[in-house]
């Protein structure tokens, strides 16, 4: 018996399941939310959260068995329509405001105020002129949506549900796009609609968010219902395990460093790439560094500072202005991707989904993408029995969860699919390897092995560069790390400078070295975080 | 995608046996079905047909519906390309009429007529080299170049014969449009052949893979080291020299070519067949096989309303009714399964 137990309960949702065909994405989840409460709903990818509040929100049905009440009365929602009526408001990760309309008119979307025939534009200005003060925004009704940044968008829809008198607020992962300043304007509001009495169900990855907000936290693993936690209760150690259902150690493997491997390879240490003065003189001004075999060198850098365009660059994916790029002693011209693949250096996108894997395609075809042509019959025709074997034996060797390799990759969870999208790239028999946020978007299961995976690869003699915004993983994997600010190398730890890999070190240099106060400090934790 | 993969894939072939097992099995009908989603509808309408006029189906009818189709089919094999990788084409049927009039005034050169058939082929590639290069190269929208090429290259057509009818009684490649080889008439054998080719070329080449690769996501593929601006040259140029082999076909039936009249609208119904055929608009999703049933969807509706005597005016709407409604009832069943 929780002290919450006794407040009354605006929202319950008991017994839900949800099956799709071939999958059963929900069973038997329960929820119990209160007004005035922040909840925060935890989980890692493919958990569950996202169909449950798809159920709550009216976008997906349930099964019939469970039951949702709304004040204590058994509800059925069939559409977004129903939940709009009883109150309910969800705010996605992609915002569904329309960017050529105004302020204004996306508040009041679909409930435009007529007069006769005609909008009436001046009574919804000044109709929602109230809701954007109360909220805080610095922007009139008449601003164009799409002139808006990422953060006051997300104001507009906040400021359309609040409008709608929603008492049920959802918010997927609102952070994820934010600064850590629009971040804190952030909290200061939702504390403040928390004030007003909404319930807000807060679905969030970050446990600093967690600890900072929520009054209560629910737990969905394996789409059941792990438990819940009130804020006195809260310890990261107890949600880790009820997200994970089972201590993680070894979480971050590395031992290809370990003498006893470094004996095994005779080149280790030498240097494959080097990078002089490379640049684009924009977000990049000038970079040098060195990639030795063997080694897992990472790139730190608070988020801008260049280590995406720096990638990109090497790779040919973006045109550079100047610099050189050695591999193996000789000077590479590299214009475009193909040079780079070509000569055994490859990358992996930051953002799988839209410039990494063709969704419609199966797990078979993005596998071999690139290879196929290297193993053409005559020059052009498939050799289709090679990329059977390839498929099959890279879907073996990274584990990747499908039930056979003619899956269409865009149903598959982000961990596997991001397995599929570096087997592409293992595929081209790289040197070097240029990984842009391995483990973003994927669950803490999948992370670990991917970890496993990057310490397998340095170990085989290849040259990883992985790039990361995680402190905890940069610490955990790397030999070497190269911290970026405003488009050049700030500085080395680790490795022969002899400074020791720590989150601190990395922030002096990622933040210019100067006392950790004020801004930069928040800076600092959001890339902690 | 897997659409023909899975219909053509063999269990005896090595490494095959990776696709097999009970999701890979659900997986192939899946794809099985949305390949020949529209095979039902053609069979219908051809039982239809055949209920309301006692003579759709007999040997000499359909030999006439596949002499139909086949122009329509070859320019809808190239539109099955463009529209993989997410573009249009909307200039074949000009492109059809310029490469009939130099086929047929090629034909009247003194001892070196069947130079029709090159000067037709060439021409139609010329075109689809024009639209590829301004859409790969200058990046301008394919719906622009080719609405533009639409216009232009209908003047052009007019030019060529000084805006008149060309005639050559004694055409040298007549025997195309006319004749028969093994009973089967010359036309539905280039038809044929067409698409076979095109299915090798998507199915079993890489440069089919890039095809998909690209319509499915042109950023990752050009992050996957293929050149985008090839497979867009490719398409385009490959759908101009299919235009210019319709152009030759159509003109070795007529003995004759117009530049006002010759393929008028005939790219609507290239795409309708294509989308007929199930691939997506945006590209990425789609096969060849689909498109042949949709191109055969509409011959057998234009023959069949004219012979249970269709007034003109009403086959034009009954048409449109019936693509609409084809189309609809695809995406009313594949609903959630993929886009589209």
């Amino acid at each position: 018996m929780t002290p919450s137990d006794e407040l009354p309960v605006i929202l319950e949702m008991r017994g839900i399941t949800k099956t799709f065909p071939g999958v059963r994405a929900l069973s038997d989840v329960s929820l119990r939310v209160h007004p005035g409460e922040i909840h925060a709903l935890m989980g890692e990818n493919g958990a569950g959260k996202s169909t449950l509040m798809k159920i709550l929100s009216g976008a997906y049905q349930a099964d019939p068995g469970g039951e949702i009440l709304i004040d204590g009365k058994p509800v059925t929602i069939n559409g977004p329509l129903d939940a709009k009526n009883l109150g309910v408001a969800v705010i996605y990760q992609e915002l569904s405001l329309a960017p050529n309309l105004t302020v204004a008119e996306n508040i009041y979307m679909g409930r435009e105020v007529r007069r006769g025939l005609m909008v009436d534009r001046k009574a919804m200005e000044d109709g929602c002129l109230g809701v954007l003060e109360r909220l805080g925004a610095g922007f009139s009704p008449k601003t164009l949506v799409g002139a808006l940044s990422i953060a006051e968008r997300q104001l507009v829809e906040i400021a359309r549900a609040v409008h709608a008198n929603a008492r049920i607020l959802v918010m997927d992962e609102p952070t994820t796009a934010l600064s850590s300043r629009e971040t804190d304007k952030l909290f200061v509001l939702v504390r403040a609609l928390r004030a007003e009495g909404l319930a807000i169900i807060y679905i969030t990855h970050r446990m600093a968010e967690v600890y900072e907000l929520a009054d209560r936290v629910s737990v969905l693993r394996d789409g059941g219902y792990a438990g819940s936690l009130d804020r006195s209760e809260l310890s990261s150690e107890r949600l880790v395990k009820m997200m994970v259902g089972r201590d993680i150690s070894g979480f971050y493997k590395k031992d290809h460093d370990a003498p006893e491997n470094q004996g095994a390879m005779a080149h280790r240490g030498e240097v494959i790439l080097e990078v002089k003065g490379l640049r684009d003189d924009h977000r990049v001004r000038g970079c040098d560094f060195s990639l030795r075999r063997g080694e897992v060198l990472c790139i730190a850098g608070l988020v801008g500072s260049g280590r995406t365009e720096l990638a990109r660059l090497i790779f040919g994916a973006d045109p550079k202005t100047g610099g050189e790029i050695i591999l193996d002693g000789k000077p590479l011209a590299i214009d475009k991707p193909k040079d780079a693949i070509d000569a055994g250096v490859v990358y992996l996108t930051e953002d799988r989904k839209a410039q990494g894997l063709f969704l419609d395609m199966s797990v078979h075809d993005n596998v071999n993408l690139i290879v196929y042509e290297r193993d053409a019959m005559a020059g052009w025709i498939l050799d289709r029995a090679k990329a059977a074997e390839r498929s099959l034996a890279a879907v073996n060797a990274l584990t990747v969860r499908v039930a056979g390799v003619g899956v269409e990759v865009g149903s598959l969870s982000g961990g596997n699919q991001q397995k599929v999208l570096l087997s592409r790239l293992l595929e081209t028999k790289p040197r070097a390897l240029l990984l842009d946020e391995p483990t973003r978007g994927v669950d803490i299961g999948a992370k670990s092995e991917i970890y496993r995976i990057i310490d397998d690869l340095a170990k085989s003699g290849i040259g990883v560069i992985v790039i990361s915004s995680e402190l905890p993983e940069v610490v955990g994997m790397a030999d070497r790390v190269l911290v970026m600010r405003d488009g050049r190398i700030a500085g080395e730890v680790g490795g022969e400078t002899g400074i020791p890999i720590t989150q601190e070190s990395i922030m002096e240099y990622a933040t210019g070295a100067v006392a950790m106060t004020g801004e930069r400090a928040r800076e600092a934790q959001e890339v902690i975080q | 995608m897997n659409a023909t993969k899975a219909e053509s894939a063999s269990p005896s072939q090595a490494g095959q046996a990776a696709l097999q097992g009970p999701g890979e099995r659900k997986l192939r009908v899946q794809a099985l079905v949305r390949t020949l989603g529209m095979l039902p509808v053609l069979i219908l309408l051809c039982v239809g047909f055949q209920l309301l006029t006692g003579r759709f189906i007999s040997l000499q009818n359909l030999s006439i519906v596949a002499q139909q189709a086949s122009i329509n089919t070859v320019l809808a094999a190239g539109m099955t390309f463009v529209i993989l990788t997410g573009g249009i084409d909307l200039s074949v049927g000009s492109i059809l009429a310029a490469a009939a009039m130099v086929a047929v005034m090629a034909s009247l050169i003194p001892d070196w007529g069947m130079l029709g058939i090159a000067a037709g082929l060439g021409m139609g590639l010329a075109f689809g080299l024009f639209n590829g290069t301004l859409i790969a190269w200058l990046n301008l929208p394919p719906f622009i170049v080719t609405l533009g090429s639409l216009t232009g290259v209908r003047g052009v057509a007019r030019l060529l014969g000084a805006d008149t009818t060309v005639f050559n009684p004694e055409l040298p490649f007549a025997f195309i449009g006319n004749d028969s080889i093994l009973g089967i008439p010359w036309l539905v054998v280039i038809a044929a052949l067409v698409i076979l080719a095109s299915w090798f070329i998507l199915k079993r080449t890489v440069l089919g893979v890039h095809v998909y690769a690209v319509g499915g996501n042109p950023d990752a593929a050009r992050l996957s080291g293929i050149k985008v601006w090839k497979i867009y040259l490719f398409v385009y140029s490959l759908s101009g020299l299919l235009s210019g082999l319709g152009g030759v076909m159509s003109a070795a039936r007529l003995y004759a070519a117009n530049g006002l009249q010759l393929g008028m609208a005939y790219e609507l119904d290239a795409i309708a067949a294509v989308i007929l055929g199930g691939t997506s608009f945006v590209g990425g999703i789609g096969s060849i096989w689909g498109t042949l049933v949709g191109a055969l969807i509409i011959a057998v509706l234009s023959n069949g309303l004219i012979l249970t005597g269709v007034s003109d005016v009403w086959q034009f709407i009954i048409k449109g009714m019936v693509i609409i409604g084809a189309v609809a009832l695809d995406r009313y069943r594949l609903k959630g399964s993929a886009r589209t």
